[in-house]
């Protein structure tokens, strides 16, 4: 298990550099450049929420090394509003972003496991995991 | 010509063989690859990134540039491939949907059901059309102890599920009426009751209600703002427009109905509709009402129920077999 890294996110420009963060651990961890784009799509996804919607927040990779697989935990955090109703952003279709962002279960299709916890009015945790194949 | 496995030797080769000839043959099994490669739900950065693999093994000394330009190309790509996974997850859930409000338009035509009454003297055609899956519209046959026929005529402003719940409601309501208390203006006013109280405020039904009874060949009739009918004298061929004034059900839980009376003679026929069958669309007119007339004169030679059925024919490809609303249309015919 190696340490995480975080990106605090507060302007939009946070953004890229989490990214950036995100697609240098992957590339260490041995993600070819597909797999790269998915991450760095997700860490945009997760990113811009925490921009949009929680104000501020941060983003935090893990590389993860077992026995049997390598893969990386991308980490978001914010103490915004919250989300009331989850399954509905869980929903396809459902998106306050103008209906292009690939929103929550975008972020869920690009990578392997995806777990979300939030509370109304103290703010949202994602943690989502993809496995090198 | 077989089909193709999209894995790198195969597109390989193939992108090969197209830079070398300009083959037609290369394209079409491109565009296979294409039509597979969606049913895989392989998403188009895959593909961007075969294609780069593909060119790496056919000209190993290209210069980085071109390299580099398909990694841009394949982020710039992946909005694409998760909108088209929404679209398929979309699409599932829509198939879904479908199926479950087919089941419920099934439930609600055992429901709604009414049997048309084979009576002596009177000659009935009915037909009833959703729009769509579910109808908005209802019509409801009775007969009472004396042998007098009640037919109702009813639209919900509004189409689809919320419309047909709320026709079953009316349905039940009818049902549970005394049968010794024909009258239509009973009946409208004792509905108009259930529905302003059970109904949402914003939604409204109007009715028509007629009784005809066989043994003096009286019509008696009333109305909640419904969609006025057609009688037709025999001896005068002649349409009349009938029509009682009433307020739509569900407005005001003391609004009164008047009925009226009048005699059938033999040969003559009452035609009940919904907005429906006057709301019918040539492009984006509104077909006159001097066309329905024209319509059902042409086949009121027919049974009542080829009248209904020929009627809706005609509309039915007049609209390119598109009804924009539910389609009800009733004809009583007096023939003895």
């Amino acid at each position: 298990m190696s340490d995480q890294s975080c990106v605090y996110i507060k302007k939009e420009w946070d953004i890229v550099a989490a990214r950036q963060m995100g697609r240098d651990i992957a590339t260490q961890v041995g993600f070819k450049t597909v797999d790269q784009a998915r991450i760095a799509t997700a860490i945009s996804e997760l990113a811009r929420n925490i921009y949009l919607y929680a104000g501020a927040g941060k983003i935090c990779f893990e590389a993860i090394e077992t026995v049997q697989k390598k893969g990386i935990t991308i980490k978001a955090t914010d103490e915004g509003p919250g989300i009331s109703d989850l399954a509905q952003v869980m929903e396809d279709g459902y998106s306050t972003s103008g209906g292009l962002g690939a929103g929550l279960p975008g972020v869920k299709r690009l990578m392997d496991e995806f777990d979300i916890i939030s509370k109304s009015g103290e703010g949202t945790t994602i943690e989502s995991t993809k496995w090198l194949r | 010509m077989n089909t193709l496995k999209l894995d790198l030797e195969n597109y390989r080769d193939l992108l090969d063989e197209y830079i070398r000839t300009k083959d037609e043959r290369a394209l079409y099994q491109a565009e296979q690859f294409s039509k597979q490669s969606m049913q895989q739900n392989i998403s188009p950065e895959e593909i961007i990134n075969v294609h780069l693999r593909s060119l790496q093994e056919l000209y190993p000394e290209l210069p980085d540039y071109i390299l580099d330009s398909f990694d841009f190309l394949m982020e710039t790509m992946m909005s694409y491939g998760l909108a088209y996974q929404e679209f398929q997850a979309l699409r599932e859930k829509q198939l879904e949907l479908k199926s479950e409000i087919a089941v419920a338009a099934n439930m609600q035509k055992t429901l709604l059901s009414t049997v048309k009454p084979e009576m002596e003297g009177v000659d009935i055609g009915a037909l009833s059309v959703p729009a769509r899956q579910m109808n908005g519209d209802y019509h409801h046959f009775v007969v009472d102890d004396e042998g007098s026929l009640g037919v109702a005529v009813a639209d919900v402003i509004g189409k689809g599920v919320p419309a047909a719940l709320c026709m079953s409601m009316i349905k039940y309501a009818m049902d549970s009426f005394p049968e010794l208390r024909m009258d239509p203006k009973y009946i409208l006013g004792s509905l108009n009751r259930v529905v302003e109280r059970n109904v949402d405020s914003n939604m409204f039904i109007t009715m028509m209600y007629c009784m005809y009874n066989t043994e003096s060949s009286t019509l008696t009739y009333a109305s909640a703002g419904h969609e006025p009918g057609f009688y037709y004298h025999k001896e005068k061929d002649e349409f009349e427009e009938i029509s009682a004034p009433g307020l739509v059900l569900g407005v005001s839980a003391d609004a009164m109905y008047e009925q009226y009376e009048r005699k059938m003679d033999k040969g003559d026929m009452l035609v009940l509709l919904t907005d429906g069958v006057t709301e019918c669309r040539k492009g984006d007119d509104f077909i006159e009402q001097e066309e329905i007339l024209e319509v059902i004169r042409e086949y009121k030679h027919l049974s009542s129920q080829e009248i209904v059925e020929s009627v809706y024919k005609y509309f039915e490809r007049l609209q390119d077999f598109q009804l924009r609303d539910d389609f009800t249309l009733i004809v009583l015919k007096r023939d003895v």
